[in-house]
């Protein structure tokens, strides 16, 4: 046992670590392999480091994970792009692991690898290991050769290319659906580096085969396919092979399939233009809005906003509408829900007219709904409608909507619509704000669960930066004092944290005059917990007031607090006066 | 019978049913001797092959897994098996020995709902294998687990940097080279950075790195070691009774009394209801979900049976929560037969999908019965497990024996089933047409001893079938049902047939009993 010279030592421990027991010493060292790698010198690094990485395959997941990732970004530390090809062998073996996200890295890896390396490297090295992978025992293995395939075909020479196809069209008819799962959901990328005649002859064909697989969960990978390859091919090809396949999977008898297509659907239209659009796939489309399965509506109507961008306002107004009507009263609440939340976006799209006329009956029976997703999914997109026909028109609805909303008896109704507050303050402006919402804001303070206390505060502070520091000091800061003498010491700490959050808001001046006297009055209070609070308080204050103020008054207040009973207060009492003797020490 | 030479025949059925096999016992693991007691939490309560038949897993009361695998072949290989077959019929039979087990659930308690919840495994199944790795899945009540049984590098550092006898503790070698405050680490036990953090990228080493740095160097010895991959928990309010796996190779199934829940292998924390037979009020509850199967290689197909004697067909392309079922199976009750114990007995406690997927096999508490998935007006053969039971029904309502819950298997080739009983017997028929073969074995090391010839499956009363009563050791049912008390706290619950060769797995109360033909 050698012992090391002294500067060298953390990296020797570092080292050493890498065989640790503990798996978060071993995964810091993973980490750091860089500095493993430059401690070690570049040749050292591929002649012990890299294979000894190799043979480290063992490891738990997270290890592995960290070490596929590295051996991503590890080009420089082996000498260069010249030396790529030795970083090839570990991550082929973390290719075969049955970990599936530490696959993905290891195949993301040697992507980026494949992608800097020399041509004639890739012919020599990259091009083998995939083959190998393909042809693995393990499914594994497999699952992850299809991902390379994009990387290792361009620099192939044209037998390669041949063969390369062959066993590509092998994998997407293995014995196993993982396999073939693999190979359709990379077939797009594959085609992409594919030459137009062999696209049209092998790809298409691979393309058939899995878009007839007897699996579900095949099948529906394919048609992801769909979209990525109909932008390779020619218009005119694209309406021949690919429009008959995603119209038959727009009536697979497979809920899941053509929930998949309702998702995809638009990105097709752009590649097949717009007569096949207007002939095939708005029918196709207004279909799947009328699905019998629910979930496939909610797909559809999730993609209502997408598919009217791509098609004329004309052909929107007269076979979308009526289906987004009849949305609009579906029987279950998550296609309401979906609808909700991107029918705001319409509006630009139909412009002014068919949306004050046929949109706005639609949100504000939306802003009605029964279920609470639905009317917050609407209020959140507010801004769009704005933008188009003005507040005012909603407003009447809106209000009783919010004022609902924030009441609720679910605590996390009550949560989203605080959130959206400064979206709407924003949108409505202080005049509607004041009447309205004001008194809400206030309410929430006091609302018996403390994440919902907690929001409250956060939202006077926005509020305070929206509308600024003389808003705030009329409408926010009095009635926020008021209520510092609740009865109730967790009301009184709610207190205590929106005066925290406000006070950098307000500024010095405001801070001093308003704020500090009650904060420091409170540090009198017969609770303990208060009390350390006071001194968390008065630790964030120490930045934002005058120096001779934090002598003044902060420090003997603290000063007080750490000689209180009670452990924490003095614990924290003394955090406090520690962080004002470091700002003292530092100005 | 004409079984034996099938040369002339033309026509795609076999000429007749294979000869009735002769059952011989092969191997005991976990034998009582004489006057011990079990342990409660010794007792088997699951039994499960793997695909290819080379492994067996069993599950107990304590929340064990106990895994088997087979020895009498030394290559895995499929054609090497086939070989073997060819060249020694009948020589060979599989062989197992114990390989490894593990603790797999512990008992807990919710005390949400004040509730224990048991460590028992109540189901296994095997998933696929990848890189050498076995993979499964088992489950207690609530939670399912998915465990990796794999061959681990133990790790044994011979060299290191630095000699491992002056370093105790890394708090100290962090504390030895930078100044760092007293306490080693905060809460939590995260190491900040530690001593790390001296090492910037600002440190710079000379350009052939330090020769004197080397990495540790470590032996390569293996164990077998099963590490829980992932834990599918809360997403059972009620008792699960099955799980099963979908030939898709993604997805599985849970079913408890209530529901159904798909999972992805992968995604631990999110399933989805695909069956909610809960009524608005628990009140009008009438039927619960006894046991439920994927098809085995459609992937949209599953099959539940019901406490009411019923088994429905869902296929999962029709929507997202299958509340209504694509075919129903039951039997239509023989008028005038009903009885205080109809429904209770009419309950079904276990069903199972034929390899082919054509067939499904049903146990309820005194037959098996095996439906065809084109054929939902009944089932194609009705098999009497324990007909002499049925004066005694009383008596075993009174001691609960009658919820006892009896699997039941398919042989691979689809010719025969089985299934349990009491007194540690269970029983064999061929279901293949003209088949009369009935079969009572004894979970002993003499399978044979209580046989018994009971007249069975009147259901199937084939015209060529002239009763082969030819058996050796053949005892009228009544000397069981008059002298021999059935013994009502032996029973044999569990048991599975090995995938490919006719040899079946059994538990009796601790000990697994395999036998061949």
């Amino acid at each position: 046992m050698s012992m090391v010279d002294e500067p060298l030592y953390p990296i020797a421990v570092l080292i050493d670590e890498l065989k640790n027991d503990d798996i978060q010493l071993r995964l810091n060292s993973i980490r750091r392999l860089n500095t493993i790698a430059r401690a070690l010198g570049e040749e050292r690094t591929r002649k012990e480091l890299i294979p000894f990485l190799s043979e480290n395959n063992d490891d738990d997941d997270e290890v592995l994970l960290a070490m596929a990732e590295e051996l991503g970004v590890f080009i420089p530390y082996v000498g260069g792009v010249e030396y790529a090809s030795v970083l090839l062998p570990p991550l082929e073996t973390l290719c075969t692991v049955e970990e599936t996200c530490v696959r993905d890295k290891a195949v993301e890896s040697l992507c980026r690898i494949g992608s800097q390396m020399r041509e004639n490297d890739l012919v020599d090295w990259f091009i083998p290991l995939v083959k190998r992978l393909a042809a693995g025992e393990w499914f594994t293995a497999r699952v992850s050769a299809c991902g390379l395939f994009h990387i290792a075909y361009p620099s192939a020479s044209e037998m390669l290319k041949t063969e390369l196809r062959s066993i590509y069209s092998q994998l997407c008819q293995d014995d196993m659906p993982m396999v073939r799962r693999a190979a359709a959901t990379n077939l797009g990328k594959f085609a992409a580096t594919v030459e137009p005649p062999n696209l049209k002859a092998d790809i298409m064909s691979m393309f058939e085969d899995l878009t007839q697989d007897d699996q579900d969960s095949v099948r529906l990978l394919a048609v992801e396919g769909c979209a990525a390859l109909g932008k390779l091919l020619e218009s005119q090809d694209c309406v021949a092979h690919i429009l008959p396949v995603i119209v038959n999977f727009s009536q697979d008898k497979s809920w899941r399939v053509r929930y998949m297509v309702a998702n995809q659907l638009y990105e097709l239209c752009e590649a097949v233009g717009p007569e096949p659009t207007r002939t095939d796939l708005v029918p196709a489309y207004v279909r799947l809005l009328r699905d019998n399965e629910a979930e496939v509506r909610i797909a559809a109507a999730g993609k209502v906003t997408k598919f009217c961008r791509i098609l004329n306002p004309e052909l929107a107004i007269q076979h979308i509408l009526p289906c987004v009507k009849e949305l609009s009263s579906d029987s279950s609440q998550h296609v309401r829900s979906a609808l909700a939340s991107v029918i705001m976006g319409m509006a630009p799209v139909l412009g002014k007219d068919a949306t004050i006329e046929q949109l706005l009956p639609i949100f504000l029976s939306l802003l009605k709904d029964e279920f609470p997703d639905v009317r917050l999914n609407i209020i959140s997109k507010l801004d769009q409608v704005n933008q188009v026909i003005g507040i005012d028109l909603l407003s009447q609805s809106l209000l009783p909507a919010i004022v609902e909303l924030a009441e609720d008896r679910h605590w996390r109704v009550r949560l989203a619509i605080i959130e959206y507050i400064p979206l709407l303050a924003s949108q409505l402006g202080v005049g509607f704000f004041d009447d309205k919402l004001g008194a809400l804001c206030m309410q929430w303070l006091q609302d018996k669960v403390y994440s919902i206390r907690d929001a409250a505060a956060n939202n006077l502070k926005r509020l305070a930066e929206e509308f600024g520091p003389e808003w705030a000091m009329q409408h926010i800061i009095p009635q926020v004092l008021d209520m510092t003498n609740n009865p109730h010491y967790l009301y009184r700490m709610t207190i205590l944290r929106a005066i925290s959050l406000l006070a950098p808001v307000m500024g010095s001046e405001i801070t001093c005059s308003k704020l500090l006297p009650v904060v420091v009055t409170a540090s009198k209070d017969r609770v303990p917990n208060i009390k350390f609070n006071v001194a968390k308080v008065l630790q964030s204050l120490i930045h934002i007031v005058d120096q001779s103020v934090v002598e003044k008054t902060i420090r003997p207040c603290l000063v007080e607090l750490a000689e209180d009973p009670d452990v924490d207060v003095r614990y924290y009492a003394n955090q406090a006066l520690q962080s004002i003797d470091s700002v003292m020490m530092s100005s | 019978m004409n079984g034996g030479d099938g040369g002339e025949v033309t026509a795609a059925p076999p000429a007749g049913p294979p000869p009735p096999l002769e059952w011989k016992f092969s191997q005991v693991f976990g034998e009582r001797t004489a006057g011990e007691e079990v342990q409660e939490v010794d007792i088997i309560s699951a039994i499960e092959f793997d695909k290819t038949g080379d492994h067996l897993a069993t599950g107990d009361r304590g929340g064990r897994v106990v895994l088997f695998e087979r020895t009498d072949m030394k290559e895995h290989g499929g054609s090497r098996r086939d070989l073997e077959r060819m060249d020694y019929p009948a020589s060979r039979h599989p062989e197992f020995r114990y390989k490894t087990e593990f603790q797999s659930h512990e008992p807990e308690f919710d005390y949400l709902k004040s509730l224990e919840i048991e460590e028992k495994i109540n189901k296994i199944r095997w998933c696929q294998t990848a890189n050498g790795a076995l993979f499964l899945l088992s489950t207690n009540d609530k939670t399912i687990k998915f465990w990796k049984v794999q061959e681990k590098k133990v790790k044994k550092i011979s060299e290191m940097n630095i000699d491992p006898s002056k370093v105790v503790g890394n708090g100290s070698a962090s504390s030895s080279t930078v100044s760092s405050s007293p306490k080693p680490c905060l809460a939590n036990g995260a190491y900040p950075d530690r001593s790390y953090s001296c090492l910037n990228n600002d440190m710079t080493f000379p350009p052939g790195g330090i020769p004197s740095l080397r990495l540790p160097v470590t032996s390569t010895e293996t164990s077998l070691v099963a590490r829980c991959r992932r834990v599918y928990a809360h997403a059972h309010d009620y008792h699960i009774n099955s799980i099963s796996n979908n030939s898709d190779g993604e997805t599985f199934i849970s079913a408890d009394d209530l529901r159904i829940n798909l999972w992805n292998l992968e995604i631990s924390n999110q399933s989805f209801n695909i069956v909610d037979v809960k009524p608005a009020n628990m009140e009008d509850l009438t039927e619960v979900i006894t046991s439920a199967e994927f098809h085995p290689t459609h992937c949209n197909m599953l099959a539940y049976s019901s406490s009411k004697g019923s088994i429905r067909l869902i296929d999962l392309r029709q929507s997202a929560l299958c509340d209504s079922h694509s075919k129903l199976f039951e039997e239509q009750e023989a008028p005038g037969s009903r009885s205080f114990f109809t429904e209770i007995i009419a309950s079904i406690s276990d069903i199972k999908f034929a390899k082919d997927g054509r067939y499904i096999l049903s146990r309820d508490y005194m037959t098996l019965k095996l439906w065809d998935i084109n054929m939902d007006s009944g089932p194609v053969a009705t098999f009497q497990v324990h007909e002499y039971l049925r004066p005694k029904l009383c008596d075993l309502y009174e001691n609960d024996s009658i919820f006892d819950k009896f699997e039941c298997c398919l042989s691979g080739d689809g010719l025969r089933v089985a299934t349990g009983s009491y007194s540690n017997l269970f029983r064999v028929f061929g279901c293949a047409t003209g088949s009369t073969e009935a079969a009572t074995l004894e979970a002993s090391k003499n399978p044979m001893r209580r046989q018994v010839q009971t007249p069975s499956r009147p259901s199937r009363s084939l015209s060529s079938s002239i009763t082969r009563v030819v058996r050796r050791g053949a005892e009228s049912p009544g000397v069981d049902a008059n002298g021999n008390s059935f013994d009502f706290t032996t029973k044999l619950l569990h048991l599975a047939w090995h995938p490919v060769e006719n040899s079946v797995a059994c538990a009796a109360a601790n000990s697994l009993y395999m036998y061949y033909a």
